[in-house]
C-alpha cells in the first residue's frame, strides 16, 4: 500500500473528534432534560440541512470517515438523497431520504437482531 | 397513654423488638466498605436466574427465608409480610412471597419503603394486631436501569449527580416485645433487645425538582421536613441520637439536607449520615452514592443492626427517603414528589 | 426551633445550583475528541483498505459505515460499548457505532419479553427518534427543493 493513502487519516481523526466535542458541549452545557437523544437529533437534522444545501459534500471529501461516520453523516446522506430524489418528482422525495439511509438502517436492524439472539446483556 | 404525639409521630407503648435480619447484596456492594455486614453476596448480577427480575425476586425471597431460618421462627407465626420494591406493581415482592403463604401487605414508598415497612410493622405489633411481622425490600441495579432509565448495555455518560441503584435485599423480623420474661439472663453490658420505639411518617413534599439524575435534591426537603416534625413532636434535637441516617440522599442530597436543617437552627449535625454515601467506596465510580429500596434495607439489616447489637450505637434515627416519580411522569414534565419516613431504633436494656 | 423548613422552592433551587457539581468540561471534551476521533480514524483505515482491495470510493465509504455498525453491535453484544461511552461521552455516542449501540442494547435487553413484542417492538425505542427526525427533515428538504428548483 502506498504511504500517501494514509494521509487522509489525519483529517478523519480531527474532524470526527471535533464533531464529537461539539456534541459533548451540547450535552454538558444544556439542561439535564436535553438528553443525548436530543443532541443526536440536532446533529442529524443539521447534517441533513447541510447535505441538502451542498455544504456537507466538501467536508465529506476533506475528512472522509471523519464526516460520514458521525451521525451528521447519516443526516447528510438522507438529506442529499431526498433532494436528489426531488429531480424525479414527489415520489423521489418520499423514497429518497430513507432510500439513501437504507443500507445503514438495514445493517443496524440485522446486526441488532443477530446480537439479540446471540448475546445476553451483562449489565 | 396516648401513642400519638404531636403532628405526625407515634411513640410505641410496648416497643416492638427487631429480632434480627438477613440481607443479600450484589457483587459491587460486596466489594464496598460494608462487606463484613452482609450475609450473602451474589457471585454475579444474575445468580443463575434467567432474568434480573427473577434474580431480584429470589434475593428478597432468600432474605426472608434465611431470616426466618436464622432466628428459628415458625413461618406460621408470622402474621404479616410487609414488602416492597421499585418495579411496576411491586411484582418483585409479590412473586417472592408466593411460597410463604402468610398475609401480604404490599408497600410502596420508593426508596423509603424499608423505613415505611418498619414503621407500619411496628404499629401493627404495638396495636396488638400482630405478634411477628416480616419487613423486606429490595432493588436491583439492572432491573431499575431497565425500568427507569435505558437498556443496560446502552452507552451513556452518567452525570456526577447520578446515584447507583443498589443490588440488594434486606429483611427484618419484628416481634412483640417479650417484657413478660424479665428474668431472662442477659450478659452484662449487652443489650437485651433492639427495639423500634417511635416513628414519624412524612407527607409528600415537592420542591419542583425535575432531574431524575439528582434524586437527592428532590428528596432532601421531604427528609428535612420529616426530621423537623419529628424533633418538634418529641421535643428533641439531633443531639439526642447517636446517628441520624437517611436512606439514599447521596452526596449532594446529604449536603442539601444539612443546609436545610441549618436554616432551621440545627447546626451541629456531625451525627448525620446517609446509607447511600456509606455503601460504596469513592473509587467504585458510583458518583453521588447508592440509591434504591435495597440501599437502606441492607445497611439497616447489616451495618446498623450489627452496631446496635454491639452497642456502639444506642439510639438511631433511621429516615428512609423516597422519590415517587415514574419515567412517564417526568417525560410529561412533572416534578419529583419526595417523601421521608423516620423510625427511632434503640438498643434497650431489659 | 421550628417544624417547618424555612426555605422556599426557589431558594432551594438556588441552594442546589451552588452545590451541584459541574461536569468536568475540559476532560469530557478531550475524551470525546480522542475517542470520537479514534473511531472515525479506524473507519477511515477500513475505507482505505477496501479501496486498496479494488473497491470504488463510494462503495468503500458505505462498506466502511456498515463495518463500523457491525463493530458497534459486536462491542455492545460483548458488553463493552457502555464502557467506551462512559469514558468518551459524545465521542462514543455520535459516531455510527453509538447508533448501533442504541439499537442493539434494547434489542438484547428486551429479548426476555420475546422476539416479537420484545426485540421487535423495542429495537427502535432509543434510536427511533434519530431515524424519524432524519426522515422528516429529509422529506421537508426534498419538498423545498421541488418547490424552489
Amino acid at each position: 500500500m502506498p504511504a500517501s493513502i494514509w494521509l487522509n487519516l489525519i483529517p478523519a481523526f480531527l474532524i470526527g473528534g471535533l464533531l464529537c466535542v461539539g456534541a459533548q458541549l451540547l450535552m454538558d452545557l444544556t439542561k439535564p432534560q436535553f438528553t443525548p437523544a436530543h443532541v443526536l437529533i440536532v446533529f442529524v437534522v443539521a447534517g441533513a440541512i447541510a447535505g441538502a444545501l451542498g455544504w456537507y459534500e466538501p467536508l465529506a471529501k476533506f475528512a472522509g470517515a471523519g464526516a460520514t461516520v458521525p451521525l451528521t453523516g447519516f443526516g447528510y446522506i438522507m438529506g442529499k438523497g431526498a433532494v436528489e430524489g426531488a429531480q424525479s418528482g414527489i415520489m423521489g422525495v418520499l423514497a429518497g431520504g430513507i432510500g439513501a439511509g437504507a443500507i445503514g438502517i438495514t445493517a443496524a436492524i440485522l446486526f441488532s437482531y443477530i446480537c439479540a439472539v446471540s448475546f445476553k446483556p451483562k449489565g | 397513654m396516648n401513642k400519638r404525639v404531636g403532628q405526625k409521630t407515634v411513640v410505641f407503648q410496648n416497643p416492638p423488638e427487631i429480632v434480627g435480619g438477613y440481607n443479600v447484596v450484589g457483587p459491587k456492594e460486596g466489594q464496598g466498605p460494608l462487606n463484613a455486614h452482609f450475609d450473602y453476596v451474589l457471585p454475579d448480577t444474575y445468580n443463575g436466574e434467567k432474568t434480573w427480575e427473577k434474580t431480584e425476586s429470589s434475593m428478597i425471597e432468600t432474605a426472608m427465608n434465611e431470616a426466618i431460618k436464622k432466628h428459628n421462627i415458625a413461618v406460621g407465626d408470622i402474621d404479616y409480610v410487609l414488602a416492597g420494591d421499585l418495579l411496576n406493581q411491586i411484582t418483585t415482592s409479590s412473586y417472592a412471597v408466593r411460597q410463604i403463604g402468610r398475609p401480604f401487605i404490599g408497600m410502596f414508598g420508593a426508596c423509603s419503603t424499608m423505613a415505611l415497612a418498619t414503621a407500619v410493622g411496628a404499629m401493627l405489633i404495638d396495636g396488638g394486631f400482630a405478634g411477628k411481622v416480616l419487613c423486606a425490600t429490595s432493588s436491583h441495579h439492572d432491573t431499575a436501569e431497565r425500568q427507569f432509565r435505558m437498556p443496560t448495555e446502552h452507552g451513556n455518560q452518567r452525570p456526577l449527580t447520578a446515584q447507583w441503584t443498589v443490588t440488594g435485599a434486606g429483611c427484618l423480623i419484628l416481634s412483640a416485645g417479650q417484657s413478660a420474661q424479665p428474668d431472662q439472663a442477659v450478659p452484662t453490658g449487652q443489650p437485651a433487645k433492639i427495639c423500634v420505639t417511635a416513628a414519624t411518617l412524612g407527607g409528600i413534599l415537592d420542591y419542583g425538582q425535575k432531574d431524575a439524575n439528582q434524586m437527592g435534591a428532590a428528596m432532601a426537603p421531604a427528609v428535612a421536613d420529616t426530621l423537623l416534625t419529628h424533633f418538634y413532636d418529641l421535643g428533641t434535637s439531633p443531639e439526642a441520637y447517636d446517628l441520624i441516617v437517611s436512606g439514599d440522599l447521596g452526596t449532594q442530597g446529604l449536603q442539601l439536607l444539612k443546609e436545610l436543617l441549618g436554616k432551621s437552627g440545627f447546626h451541629t449535625l456531625d451525627n448525620l449520615q446517609d446509607c447511600g454515601c456509606m455503601i460504596y467506596h469513592a473509587n467504585q465510580d458510583t458518583h453521588a452514592g447508592g440509591s434504591g429500596c435495597g440501599c437502606s434495607a441492607v445497611v439497616l439489616s447489616g451495618y446498623l443492626l450489627d452496631h446496635l447489637r454491639k452497642r456502639d450505637l444506642r439510639k438511631i434515627l433511621f429516615i428512609g427517603s423516597g422519590s415517587l416519580h415514574s419515567k412517564e411522569s417526568l417525560l410529561q414534565g412533572e416534578s419529583i414528589p419526595g417523601i421521608g419516613h423516620a423510625v427511632v431504633i434503640e438498643a434497650l436494656d431489659k | 426551633m421550628t417544624r417547618q423548613i424555612k426555605v422556599t422552592p426557589q431558594e432551594f433551587a438556588e441552594m442546589n445550583k451552588k452545590i451541584r457539581p459541574k461536569p468536568k468540561l475540559l476532560r469530557n471534551c478531550f475524551m470525546a475528541f480522542v475517542v470520537g476521533g479514534a473511531i472515525c480514524l479506524l473507519a477511515q483505515v477500513l475505507i482505505n483498505v477496501y479501496q486498496y482491495l479494488g473497491i470504488g470510493l463510494k462503495e468503500a465509504v458505505t462498506l466502511g459505515t456498515v463495518s463500523m455498525i457491525l463493530l458497534g453491535s459486536l462491542l455492545t453484544g460483548l458488553g463493552l460499548y457502555d464502557g467506551i461511552v462512559a469514558l468518551g461521552g459524545a465521542g462514543g455516542i455520535l459516531p455510527v457505532t453509538g447508533f448501533a449501540n442504541a439499537m442493539v442494547s434494547p434489542a438484547m435487553d428486551y429479548k426476555k419479553e420475546g422476539y416479537v413484542l420484545g426485540v421487535g417492538a423495542k429495537m427502535f425505542s432509543v434510536a427511533g427518534p434519530v431515524i424519524i427526525s432524519g426522515t422528516i427533515t429529509a422529506f421537508l428538504l426534498g419538498v423545498l427543493s421541488l418547490l424552489f428548483r
